[in-house]
C-alpha cells in the first residue's frame, strides 16, 4: 500500500476499543413505584395515566385510569386524594392536582360517551354482589372485565349507596353519578334494585359461585340525649337519605348538628342550603382532633356554619319555652380526653341532628358458619375473604378507613381474589416495586410551575343552592396540571441519559420504546443515573 | 438573547429532550441522528466532562453547518484520549497540531478555504485550558486581533490534566494540583490576579464571546448555533469538570458544573462585540461550600479546622462574579 511518509497503519475507528470492559458498576433501567400510586387506596396507576394526559391523549389516559377505577368523574369530586398528600412535587413547589385532572378525564369521558374496552370472554361463572355502593360497583366491574357474570342485589330504590344517599349534591351532582353507573350497567353489570338480602347463603342459591358483600354501614350510632317535643332529634344518615326523596326534611330555622366528622359537616351545609338561619356544629373535642378534613371545615366556615368546639349536648327541648338545647363546655385532660367542666349554656335549636358515626347491619350473615365479627366489623384476610369460603367482603363494613376510594380498592382486590378462588387458586398480591422517593430523583430538571387552583362557586350560591361547589379544570389548565407530573421513578423519555453519556453508550429506541445501554462502551461512570430526573436508573455492581 | 426558553412542557427547558416538543424545538443531543462527532471507544476517564462537552459543542456546530466543519485540536486530553495513532474517535475532518499553536493552525485552514472559495466549510479550533490560556495564548490573541473566521472552543477543566494535573493559569485559587500541593502555610493554588480568558476575549471586541457548562446543554447548543451564524473570530469557553483532577465522583460531573454555575463560581454569559448580551441566571443560589466540598482538590479547606478565611475568600470571588455579571438579576430565563 502507498502510504504517506512515516505512516504505516490505516486509520482505524475507536469503536474497536470496547471500553465497557472498564466498568465496575452497570446502569439498569428500573420502574419505581411513584408515591402517588403507592398512596392511592384504589391502586390507580396515576403516573401512568398522567403520562398519556400530558400528551393530550385524554381518551388513552382515561382508558389507563379505568383499568383500576371505573368511576373517575366521581372520584375526581369526592376522593380525599391521599395521592396528592404523598406527591413528590410538593417538595418542589406544590403537589400535582391529580384529583382535578382525574375529574377532568371523567367528565371528558361522559361528554364524549367513551365506553369501557370489551370484557374478557365469558367464563360462565356467576358472582353475587350485595350492595351497589362504591365497593359493590367496583367489585362487579372488575369481575365483569374478567368475564364473570356479576349481579348486584341492592336493597334501595336506586344504585350508588352513600354516593347517592349520603354525599350531598353540591359535592357530587347526580348526573355525574348516574352517568358512571349507567356506563357500568351498559358494560354488563346487572343491578337488581329493591332486592334486600336477608340471608346470604340463601341468596347464593340463585346460582352463584361466590359472593361479595358491600353493604356499607348505615345504622346511625346514638347518644342518649333527654329530649322534649319542641326540639326534634334526628340522625344524619336519615336526613341525608331524605334529601334524595320527594320532600326535603324539615329541620327548622335553627339546626344543631352533633359530631365532628365529614357527615356532620355535610348535614350542616345541607341545612344551611335548605334555608336554616343558623347551622351550628357541636363537637366534643378540638378542631385538631376533628376527623373531618381541613378543607371541608374551611368550606363550611366560609358558608357561615359555626362550630362549637369542646362542647357536649346535655338535653334538647326540655326547657320551658322548648326551642333550645343545653350544652356543657368540656376541657381536655392530660391524656387529651375531653372532660366535663360543669359550665352550661343554652342554645336556640329547632332540631338536633346526630352525626356520630354508623355501624354495619350484619344481620344478613346471621347463620353463616366461620364468620368472625370484631367490634362490629367483619374480619377478612389479605384477599378480602371472610372466614366462610367463597364469601368476600369490603367497603365500610370491613374496614376502619371508610372512604369511597378505599371501598373501590376493596372491590378491585376482592374481584381479583374471587377470580383466583373460582379457579381453585389463592390470590397473592403482586410484589411491589421499590418506592420512588424524592431523594432518588434529580429535581433540578423540573422547572417551577405551581398548582392550578380549581374555581370555587361564589358564596351566595353556596348558601342557597345545591349547585356544585368546586368547579373543574378546562382543557388548557388540565393539560398544564398533568404536565406538572414529574413521572417519579418511571422513564418519561426526556432523553437525559441519552444526552449526558460521555461515551454515547445509550441507545435511543424511539418514541414509546425508551432506551437501552450499549454495554460494549458504557464505562459505568453513572452520570446517567445521577442526572435522570425521575430516578429510573439504578447502578448495580458488575459481577465478575 | 439567543436561548429562548421553551414554554412549560412537563419539565420545562432543563432536560436534554422532551417527547412533547415539536422536533424543530428539540436539542441536537436528543436526536437519534446526532452526529456523535466524537464516537464511542475513546479513552477518556469514566465521567469525563471534556469528552461530553466536546461532543455537545461539535455536534451542535455540525448541525448548524450541515456537517461542514473542520477542527484543529491542541495537544491535551481531548486529543490524546480520542486519537492514539492510528485510531480515532473523530467522525469529522480533524487535525492535531501542537500544544500551543491550534489557533494559528485554524487560521491557516480558514485562509486556505477562503482561497479555494469554500467558505461554506467552517473552522473550529479546540483545546484545553492549558493549551488556551497558557502556551497557546499568543496565537489565540493574534487570531482574535485579526478577526480570523474561526470559532475557538476552550474546554476548561482547570489544569493540565493530561500530563498529571499540573496547575494552569485557569486553575482556581486554593485548588490542589500536583504542582500546587496541599502542604505549607498557604496550601493549594495561589490567590493571584486570576486569568479569566473570556474577559480577555471580550476585551478584543470580537464578534462573539460566550461561556457555558456541560450542565446547561440547551444553553450551550444555542451558543454554538449563534456562533456559527457569525463570521470572524469567536470564542466559547466551556467549563468541563474532570473527575480525576478535581477528585470528584465520576457520576457527579454534571452536578459539579451545575454547582459551579449556581454558586456564582463560574459565570455563564454571552457577549457580542465586547458587550454582554445575556447571562444565564442562577436558579437556586447556593454557598460556595456546596461546590467546594465534594472536590478532593479542596479537601484541605475542610479538615478538622475548616479554613474559613480561604472559603470566605472564594465566596468573595463568587460574589464578585454575581455582582459583575448580574447573575441574580438578568438572564435568559
Ligand atoms: C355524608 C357522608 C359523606 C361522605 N363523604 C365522603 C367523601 O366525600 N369522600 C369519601 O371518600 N367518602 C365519603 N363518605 C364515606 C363513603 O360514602 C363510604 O365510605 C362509601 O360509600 C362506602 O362504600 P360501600 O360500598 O362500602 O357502602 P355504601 O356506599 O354504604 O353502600 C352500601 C349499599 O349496600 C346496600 N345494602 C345494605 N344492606 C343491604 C342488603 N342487606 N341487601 C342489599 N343491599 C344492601 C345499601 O342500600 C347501599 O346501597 C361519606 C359518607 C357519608 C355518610
Ligand atoms: C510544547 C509542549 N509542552 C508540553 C507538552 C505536554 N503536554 C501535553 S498535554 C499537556 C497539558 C494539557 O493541558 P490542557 O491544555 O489544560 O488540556 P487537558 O489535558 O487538561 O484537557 C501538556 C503539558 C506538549 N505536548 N507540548
Ligand atoms: S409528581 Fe407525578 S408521579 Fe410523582 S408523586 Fe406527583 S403525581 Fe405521582
Ligand atoms: S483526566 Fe479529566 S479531562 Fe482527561 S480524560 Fe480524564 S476526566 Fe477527562
Ligand atoms: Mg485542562
Amino acid at each position: 500500500m502507498d502510504k504517506p511518509f512515516a505512516i504505516t497503519l490505516d486509520p482505524g475507528s475507536s469503536l474497536a476499543n470496547l471500553t465497557g470492559s472498564w466498568r465496575t458498576l452497570r446502569p439498569e433501567y428500573v420502574d419505581r413505584l411513584p408515591p402517588c400510586n403507592a398512596a392511592c387506596p384504589a391502586g390507580e396507576n396515576i403516573q401512568g395515566w398522567l403520562f398519556h394526559a400530558e400528551s393530550g391523549n385524554y381518551e388513552k389516559a382515561w382508558r389507563s385510569l379505568v383499568e383500576n377505577n371505573p368511576m373517575p368523574a366521581i372520584m375526581g369530586r369526592v376522593c380525599y386524594h391521599p395521592c396528592e398528600g404523598a406527591c413528590n412535587r410538593e417538595q418542589v413547589d406544590s403537589a400535582v392536582g391529580i384529583n382535578s385532572v382525574e375529574r377532568f378525564l371523567g367528565d371528558e369521558a361522559n361528554k364524549h360517551g367513551w365506553q369501557f374496552a370489551p370484557a374478557a370472554p365469558p367464563t360462565g361463572r356467576r358472582v353475587l354482589v350485595v350492595g351497589s355502593g362504591p365497593a359493590g360497583l367496583s367489585a362487579a366491574y372488575h369481575l365483569t372485565r374478567m368475564g364473570h357474570q356479576a349481579v348486584i342485589y341492592e336493597a334501595g330504590p336506586l344504585a350508588g349507596g352513600m354516593l347517592r344517599f349520603g354525599i350531598p349534591k353540591y359535592r357530587l351532582p347526580r348526573e355525574v353519578l348516574d352517568a358512571e353507573i349507567k356506563r357500568l350497567t351498559d358494560f354488563g353489570v346487572e343491578i337488581q334494585l329493591q332486592t334486600k338480602v336477608t340471608n346470604v347463603l340463601e341468596a347464593m342459591k340463585d346460582g352463584f359461585d361466590a359472593v361479595f358483600l358491600g353493604v356499607g354501614a348505615h345504622i346511625a350510632k346514638r347518644a342518649y340525649i333527654p329530649a322534649g317535643d319542641a326540639c326534634k332529634v334526628l340522625d344524619a344518615v336519615a336526613v341525608l337519605r331524605d334529601m334524595e326523596g320527594e320532600s326535603a326534611p324539615l329541620l327548622g330555622r335553627k339546626v344543631v348538628v352533633y359530631g365532628g366528622g365529614n357527615t356532620a359537616l355535610d348535614v350542616a351545609r345541607t341545612a344551611k342550603r335548605l334555608g336554616a338561619e343558623e347551622a351550628i356544629i357541636v363537637y366534643r373535642r378540638t378542631r385538631e382532633k376533628m376527623p373531618a378534613h381541613h378543607f371541608e371545615v374551611e368550606e363550611a366556615l366560609q358558608e357561615g356554619i359555626s362550630i362549637k368546639w369542646l362542647t357536649t349536648i346535655k338535653e334538647a327541648g326540655m326547657s320551658e319555652d322548648g326551642g333550645d338545647i343545653m350544652v356543657e363546655k368540656m376541657a381536655l385532660d392530660d391524656k387529651g380526653f375531653p372532660q366535663p367542666t360543669g359550665e352550661f349554656e343554652r342554645i336556640e335549636a329547632n332540631s338536633v341532628v346526630l352525626a356520630l358515626g354508623q355501624d354495619a347491619d350484619l344481620s344478613l350473615l346471621d347463620n353463616v358458619p366461620g364468620l368472625v365479627v370484631n367490634k362490629g366489623m367483619i374480619e377478612i384476610d389479605a384477599g378480602m375473604m371472610t372466614g366462610h369460603p367463597g364469601v368476600f367482603a369490603g367497603g365500610d363494613m370491613a374496614g376502619n378507613e371508610r372512604t369511597v376510594t378505599v371501598a373501590v380498592g376493596h372491590g378491585k382486590l376482592a374481584a381479583r381474589a374471587i377470580d383466583s378462588w373460582l379457579r381453585g387458586e389463592t390470590w397473592v398480591p403482586p410484589p411491589r416495586h421499590e418506592l420512588a422517593t424524592f431523594e432518588r430523583m434529580n429535581p433540578w430538571y423540573y422547572s417551577d410551575a405551581p398548582k392550578t387552583m380549581r374555581p370555587v362557586l361564589d358564596i351566595i350560591r353556596r348558601q342557597s343552592t345545591f349547585d356544585e361547589v368546586l368547579g373543574g379544570l378546562d382543557e388548557t389548565n388540565a393539560l398544564f396540571e398533568a404536565r406538572r407530573c414529574m413521572s417519579c421513578g418511571n422513564c418519561f423519555e426526556c432523553d437525559n441519559c441519552y444526552g449526558v453519556c460521555p461515551d454515547n453508550a445509550v441507545i435511543k429506541l424511539g418514541p414509546g420504546k425508551r432506551f437501552k445501554f450499549n454495554l460494549d462502551y458504557c464505562k459505568g461512570c453513572g452520570i446517567c443515573a445521577t442526572e435522570c430526573p425521575c430516578g429510573a436508573i439504578k447502578m448495580v455492581p458488575e459481577g465478575n | 438573547m439567543s436561548f429562548q426558553p421553551v414554554k412549560f412542557y412537563q419539565t420545562g427547558t432543563f432536560t436534554v429532550g422532551n417527547r412533547l416538543l415539536p422536533p424543530e424545538e428539540r436539542s441536537v443531543q436528543s436526536s437519534d441522528k446526532r452526529f456523535n462527532s466524537i464516537n464511542s471507544g475513546h479513552r477518556a476517564c469514566q465521567g469525563c466532562g471534556e469528552a461530553l462537552g466536546a461532543r455537545y459543542a461539535i455536534d451542535a456546530a455540525m448541525e448548524a453547518t450541515n456537517g461542514q466543519v473542520i477542527a484543529a485540536n491542541a495537544t491535551g486530553c481531548l486529543e490524546v484520549f480520542s486519537t492514539p495513532y492510528p485510531e480515532t474517535s473523530w467522525q469529522i475532518p480533524w487535525i492535531h497540531s501542537l500544544f500551543g499553536n491550534t489557533a494559528a493552525v485554524a487560521t491557516g485552514i480558514a485562509a486556505a478555504l477562503k482561497v479555494k472559495g469554500q467558505t461554506q466549510t467552517r473552522v473550529v479550533a479546540q483545546g484545553g485550558d492549558g493549551g488556551t490560556t497558557d502556551i497557546g495564548f499568543g496565537c489565540l490573541s493574534g487570531m482574535f486581533e485579526r478577526n480570523d473566521d474561526v470559532l475557538y472552543i476552550c474546554y476548561d477543566n482547570g489544569g493540565y490534566m493530561n500530563t498529571g494535573v499540573q496547575r494552569s493559569s485557569a486553575t482556581p485559587s486554593a485548588a490542589r494540583t500536583s504542582t500546587t500541593p496541599a502542604v505549607g502555610s498557604a496550601p493549594g493554588n495561589v490567590f493571584g490576579q486570576g486569568k479569566f480568558l473570556p474577559a480577555i476575549a471580550l476585551a478584543h471586541d470580537i464578534p462573539y464571546v460566550a461561556t457555558a457548562t456541560v450542565a446547561d446543554l440547551r444553553d450551550l447548543e444555542a451558543k454554538v448555533r449563534r456562533a456559527m451564524e457569525i463570521r470572524g473570530a469567536r470564542y466559547i469557553h466551556i467549563l468541563v469538570p474532570c473527575p480525576l483532577g478535581w477528585g470528584t465522583a465520576a457520576h457527579d460531573t454534571i452536578r459539579m458544573a451545575r454547582l459551579a454555575k449556581e454558586t456564582g463560581t463560574f459565570p455563564v454569559f454571552e457577549a457580542e462585540y465586547g458587550e454582554i448580551k445575556s447571562v444565564l441566571a442562577i436558579r437556586h443560589p447556593l454557598p460556595v461550600e456546596d461546590y467546594l466540598k465534594p472536590q478532593k482538590r479542596y479537601a484541605h479547606l475542610f479538615g478538622k479546622q475548616p479554613k474559613v478565611d480561604v472559603i470566605a475568600h472564594l465566596q468573595a470571588q463568587a460574589d464578585r462574579n454575581i455582582k459583575r455579571y448580574g447573575l441574580l438579576e438578568q438572564g435568559t430565563r
